[in-house]
């Protein structure tokens, strides 16, 4: 059973499709649970507290802005963590209020540079594209070490 | 700053989204009731929240799987249901994460066809899946040469 890293991190599809196939994915829910089940000092809405950006330079310099490296507290754990990633190539939902597009920048960068085995996809707008789809991910992840092949 | 003193400390939640011609919600809830045992459960449109020992989640989950299994998919969730820091009744409008579950589901009959077909493709296939487009950005050494020559 292998990590697999998934962006965009919040993602159903990706987060169903690793699981059902076996393996472990790891999403930004897993990060968020870590926080919110954490005593310490209130600090709504995401308990990410002034100590996130500072865990953040392990990835972003201190000139790149705090929120990126807060969000990177978040996501840089689970890049060091992961065994392979699935990347879906332009979703638009992770760029608005919530998202950070220099964030996904970085976070696709450093995935990149881990050389572990990465999945690039985009997403299915055609049935057929689906059936595509999900067989891409099904031979990925029967490929990694300890697939259910 | 106030004690921040974490509720369903060691739980974990999961989504359970039903997008089904053949169940809604409300089926798979009265199923999840049955066979809940003292997990939580919340039913939502979409689906349903599942909040518990992971043990118990995962058992409910693997259960409820087996009832629609194309067509019933499941997300872990951050936050236990009705937290007000997330809870639409506390925030008003669609809760965040919202949009990105609505992007989602919108073409979510895609993979469900794409799960119904594994059986029947064979081994051998490959799969030609919708990849990204490869469109060769100006290299670094190229601008570089580009530049010289305009200045000399």
């Amino acid at each position: 059973m292998a990590k697999v890293f998934i962006y965009p991190t919040t993602s159903l599809i990706l987060s169903d499709l690793v699981a059902r196939f076996g393996h472990t994915p790891l999403s930004a829910a897993l990060q968020i649970r870590d926080r919110i089940q954490t005593p310490g000092l209130e600090s709504p809405p995401l308990q990410i507290t002034p100590e996130g950006p500072k865990k953040g330079l392990r990835w972003a310099a201190v000139e790149v802005p705090s929120g990126v490296r807060g969000r990177m507290s978040l996501y840089g754990p689970m890049i060091e963590e992961a065994e392979a990633a699935i990347i879906i190539n332009n979703p638009d939902f992770s760029f608005g209020c919530m998202g950070c597009a220099r964030t996904n920048e970085l976070i696709n960068f450093l995935i990149r540079k881990r050389k572990v085995p990465i999945l690039d996809l985009e997403y299915p707008e055609t049935d057929e594209e689906g059936v595509e789809f999900v067989a891409a991910i099904k031979r990925f992840l029967d490929d990694l070490n300890g697939g259910a092949a | 700053m106030t004690q921040y003193s974490p509720r369903y400390a060691g739980t974990v939640t999961k989504y359970i989204f039903v997008e089904s011609p053949d169940m809604t919600p409300s089926d798979l809830a009265i199923r999840a009731y049955e066979i809940s045992q003292g997990v939580m459960i919340k039913e939502t449109c979409f689906g349903l929240q599942v909040t518990g020992s992971e043990d118990d989640v995962n058992r409910i989950i693997d259960s409820l799987r087996m009832l629609d299994p194309s067509h019933i998919f499941v997300k872990d969730r951050g936050f236990p249901p009705g937290d007000s820091r997330r809870c639409r009744a506390n925030l008003g409008g669609a809760r965040p994460g919202y949009f990105g579950h609505e992007f989602e589901i919108g073409l979510i009959r895609r993979v469900s066809k794409g799960l119904e077909s594994l059986p029947a493709r064979k081994p051998k296939d490959t799969p030609h899946p919708p990849a990204p487009s490869r469109v060769r950005k100006l290299d670094a050494a190229r601008l570089k040469k580009i530049i010289d020559s305009q200045e000399s």
